[in-house]
């Protein structure tokens, strides 16, 4: 159904390639995905996929791929629309109107397709993703994870062959993830639907999956195979599998619901040790760093937040988890003064920051939002650094300084739209920091993030946890909570619902539990990492 | 009334494109500021929940900066009016190529004020079209386009969204300065965040236009190329002839041939073309906008007003009002009683639905 020929694609002024000798075929109704490190060029070989890349992009495309029979260099994507459907990474910039379902409908408007297989279509969708409830909404006052959801639908609406998908569960909480996916599944097998997706939280995907392509960068060859064989050479791969590895199970687990089955003996093992002792023990904490008292927040006649009454303390990590449109960006906007609380008060070292000026704001409360990249508009890096310098205030050099801590090695004269999506959130997390801001808050900062990156995120997190900053994640990644957050409160419908020490809440909800805790269940051990630790403490690593 | 529903963007388009070409013909500030006050009040009363509604401030503010350097230019470099001189500004003496172009000199009170009222027009166009992009989302405009422009798809949608998408960039970029601890007043703030915002803009027009082609905008469909070649060939020379025809209306020294003859042209032309392109592009509606009362009354309050400055002209009213010597510009009556008029949308519109009629659930994202 996908056919790649010596695919070889190189965007203008770029000095190699981004994609070199790529050969590989997707045959019909499978589930095909895509895998690799941040920047490797995944995206990419989405959109050659019908023909964006290069039509909008620029640059040159060497080789052939082949849709359906129909190659990409004849057609232009408009005339691929009723053979491929493409959701690219940022839902928002690909939508074209301003209502749900004049959106679901649109691809089909410049089909032709008969305005009664129209209506009936448009209603299938609706079921199908569950958006019935918001057909009517205009698209901006929609969650991220709604957001998404509306986007898929938008194309599955054309009855393509084929779905590309970049990222499409990124911004979503895990219970729209799944939701998702499982309409993905659904597609797949029922109407033999090719889909081909792109995802970096291989923990959700990987069991859904029958082909992986492995694009490992750097101009290396691509890596075909079924989901165990890529595993079993790849660096890149989700805690299961990890999990599996450090056991010695074979053949790999792909689902939490295999690895269970092969895990009896560990559990075991693991029982017979005081588990404790290793895992990660929570910060010691300060002192009340800001405070909401009885904040409400709307959006018009619509009610965002009502009556949040938190604390964040000095040397805490917290995650804010909730469902997509629990109010957990609003949160972060009030903490940073980007809004004025409705009704209630928010105060951060005593003041109110939506009354500081923007000078004073980042010497208390620093955010990172959600697209880390718009916090940036110098030409290139060392601009952006004596810019945030002058900015605040600041000695010359302090921003270069942090930021060497954070990602050592970028050039100063590098553009940040060059930089991977890791450094760019280093950069952008340098700017925030260099005026040291006792309440430090980022908007879903594992996005994009390989687990590479995840893991460097994680480490620095803990640094400046260490340091006294009061960090707050907004986040779905239960895997990162789980490594990192030592406070979980979770939002609902503008409320907070629950408010304790991270491993308690993960740990006991069936959506928010990492990986090896439901693989381990009752056992208390979050990470692969805890778990190394107690094999190997124990004297051995058994079954390795 | 009426249901909430979403007015024909035709309609609101020929509202505001009339109201428009009244301010062209005219630089009587008070029926200019008049007109900015009616547009104002149509988009208070009858604009959306969507991101483009709150443009119309963006807009005003973008007339304030056009009059302002408009005032600039003139008292630099500005034709010397004789009259009431207000100050003087140090003269430089150009080369002879140079000639023509006067730098500096006496700055009087009638240069300034024709600078103003010219100014002040510009605003009001803008102002036109603010509203428009208030009323009616740039999209729903972009789909109501004759089929046979979907050859220059992405041209078009960039065109079409670049004004837009620049108003909704420019308030991230604003977030973003207050993140980095950067104030967002005073000139330093306006240069330093131009860049980024238009960057902004083209960036995500030309994603829409990516979005739309690979959802099937300007699809070929199974019309042959000289079908295809000959449609847009028609629109082409539709829109030209209508844009020579318009200038011609609005000018009133232009030569004959260039009124209703070119327009009568150029509606001709893109009729034929809609025949054509209908032909050869197969494209459905999900649920098209229907043209009834309210869509009569919204384009006709347009036509009245522009209708009764171009009565007002004829009945020797003084829209050019003269400013040397400087005289306080008299009310035409006829014109004021017309833009009264192109405030009935503000009453006979049906109200789009908002988030409070459509929304079942509480929460939405920040």
């Amino acid at each position: 159904m996908i056919r790649f020929e010596h695919v070889t694609i190189t965007y203008p002024e770029a000095n190699a390639p981004t994609l070199v000798d790529v050969s590989f075929e997707v045959p019909e109704g499978e589930l095909c995905l895509v895998v690799g490190v941040t920047g490797s060029g995944k995206s990419t070989l989405l959109r050659a996929v019908n023909g964006l890349v290069p039509r909008f992009s620029g640059g040159v495309l060497a080789g052939s791929v082949v849709i359906d029979g129909k190659s990409t260099a004849d057609l232009p994507p408009r005339d691929l629309a009723d053979v491929v459907g493409v959701v690219g990474q940022d839902p928002a910039a690909g939508f074209v109107t301003d209502y749900v379902e004049d959106e679901l409908a649109y691809a089909m408007e410049n089909l032709g397709v008969a305005p009664e297989i129209m209506r009936r279509r448009v209603e299938d969708i609706l079921d199908l993703l569950g958006l019935h409830e918001i057909r009517h909404r205009p698209l901006a006052s929609l969650s991220g994870g709604q957001q998404q959801r509306v986007a898929i639908g938008s194309v599955l609406t054309a009855g393509p062959r084929v779905l590309v998908l970049d990222e499409p569960t990124s911004a979503l909480d895990p219970a729209a993830a799944e939701e998702v996916l499982a309409a993905l599944t659904r597609l797949v097998h029922d109407l033999g639907i090719t889909v081909l997706i792109a995802e970096h939280r291989l923990e959700r995907v990987v069991q859904y999956a029958d082909r992986i392509v492995m694009v490992p960068g750097d101009g290396r060859p691509v890596i075909v195979g079924t989901p165990a064989e890529v595993f079993g050479q790849s660096s890149v791969a989700p805690p299961v599998v990890e999990l599996g590895r450090l056991a010695g199970w074979s053949p790999l687990p792909l689902s939490v619901r295999d690895a269970r089955r092969l895990a009896g003996p560990l559990r075991e093992r693991l029982a017979e040790v005081e588990l404790s002792a290793f895992r990660r023990t929570p910060r010691v904490v300060g002192d009340v760093v800001a405070i909401t008292d009885g904040l409400q927040a709307s959006y018009g006649p619509v009610t965002a937040l009502r009556g949040i009454e938190l604390q964040f303390r000095a040397g805490e990590v917290v995650a804010l988890m909730g469902r997509n449109g629990a109010g957990k960006s609003t949160l972060l906007n009030h903490l940073v003064g980007l809004r004025e609380p409705a009704s209630g008060t928010v105060r951060i070292m005593g003041a109110e920051p939506h009354r500081l000026s923007a000078h004073e704001v980042v010497r208390v409360a620093g955010l990172v939002p959600q697209d880390s990249g718009v916090l940036l508009y110098h030409d290139t890096v060392a601009a952006e650094c004596s810019a945030s310098d002058r900015d605040a205030g600041l000695v010359a050099g302090t921003t270069r300084s942090v930021l060497d801590q954070i990602v050592p090695d970028i050039k100063a004269t590098a553009h940040p739209r060059d930089l991977s999506e890791g450094q760019r959130l280093g950069l952008a997390l340098s700017i925030v920091l260099a005026s040291e801001p006792p309440l430090l808050l980022l908007d879903e900062p594992t996005r994009g993030l390989d687990y590479g990156a995840k893991q460097r995120l994680v480490e620095l997190l803990s640094r400046l946890a260490g340091e006294g900053h009061a960090v707050v994640i907004a986040t779905h990644d239960v895997e990162v909570v789980a490594a990192v957050a030592d406070r979980c409160v979770v939002l609902a419908e503008g409320e907070v619902v629950s408010d304790g020490p991270a491993r308690d809440v993960v740990i006991h909800s069936p959506v928010f539990a990492p990986q090896v805790a439901k693989v381990l269940a009752p056992l208390p051990l979050l990470t692969v990492h805890e778990v190394e630790l107690a094999l190997a403490a124990v004297g051995d690593l058994p079954f390795s | 009334m009426t249901a909430p529903r979403l007015l024909h963007p035709g309609a609101w388009w020929l509202w505001a494109v009339a109201l428009a070409a009244c301010a062209l013909r005219t630089t009587n500030p008070v029926l200019l500021c008049l007109l900015i006050a009616v547009a104002g009040w149509v988009v208070v009363s009858r604009r959306t929940d969507v991101p483009w509604s709150r443009s119309f401030a963006s807009f005003l503010r973008l007339g304030l900066i056009v009059i302002v350097v408009r005032l600039v230019f003139q008292i630099l470099f500005g034709v010397r009016i004789p009259g009431t001189t207000l100050f003087s500004i140090p003269e430089v003496t150009l080369p002879s190529w140079a000639a023509g172009v006067s730098v500096g000199g006496p700055v009087t009170l009638e240069s300034l004020m024709a600078a103003l009222y010219q100014g002040l027009r510009l605003a009001a166009v803008l102002a036109c079209f603010g509203a428009a992009t208030s009323l009616c989302s740039p999209y729903r405009m972009l789909r109501a386009l004759p089929t046979a422009l979907y050859e220059a798809g992405v041209a078009v949608t960039v065109a079409f969204t670049f004004a837009p998408q620049a108003i909704v960039a420019s308030r991230q970029v604003r977030e973003a300065r207050r993140l980095r601890g950067r104030s967002d007043h005073g000139v330093r703030a306006w240069t330093a965040s131009a860049l980024p915002v238009l960057e902004g803009a083209l960036d995500r027009a030309v994603a829409l236009a990516a979005s739309m082609d690979s959802r099937g905008y300007g699809r070929r469909g199974g019309a042959s190329v000289s079908l295809r070649r000959r449609s847009v060939g028609l629109v082409l020379l539709g829109l030209v002839a209508l844009a020579i025809g318009s200038y011609g209306l609005l000018d009133p020294g232009a030569p004959a041939v260039f009124r209703l003859p070119a327009l009568a042209v150029g509606v001709i032309a893109l009729v034929g073309s809609l025949l054509a392109g209908g032909r050869s592009i197969e494209r459905t509606r999900y649920r098209p906008d229907p043209w009834v009362k309210p869509e009569w009354i919204v384009s006709l309050a347009g036509m009245v007003a522009l209708a009764s400055f171009v009565l007002a002209g004829k009945m020797g009213d003084t829209l050019n009002p003269s400013t040397n010597p400087l005289e306080i510009p008299a009310v035409p009556i006829v014109a004021v009683v017309g833009l009264l008029v192109a405030t009935l949308p503000a009453w006979f519109a049906p109200t789009p639905p908002t988030l409070a009629t459509v929304s079942t659930s509480v929460a939405v994202a920040a």
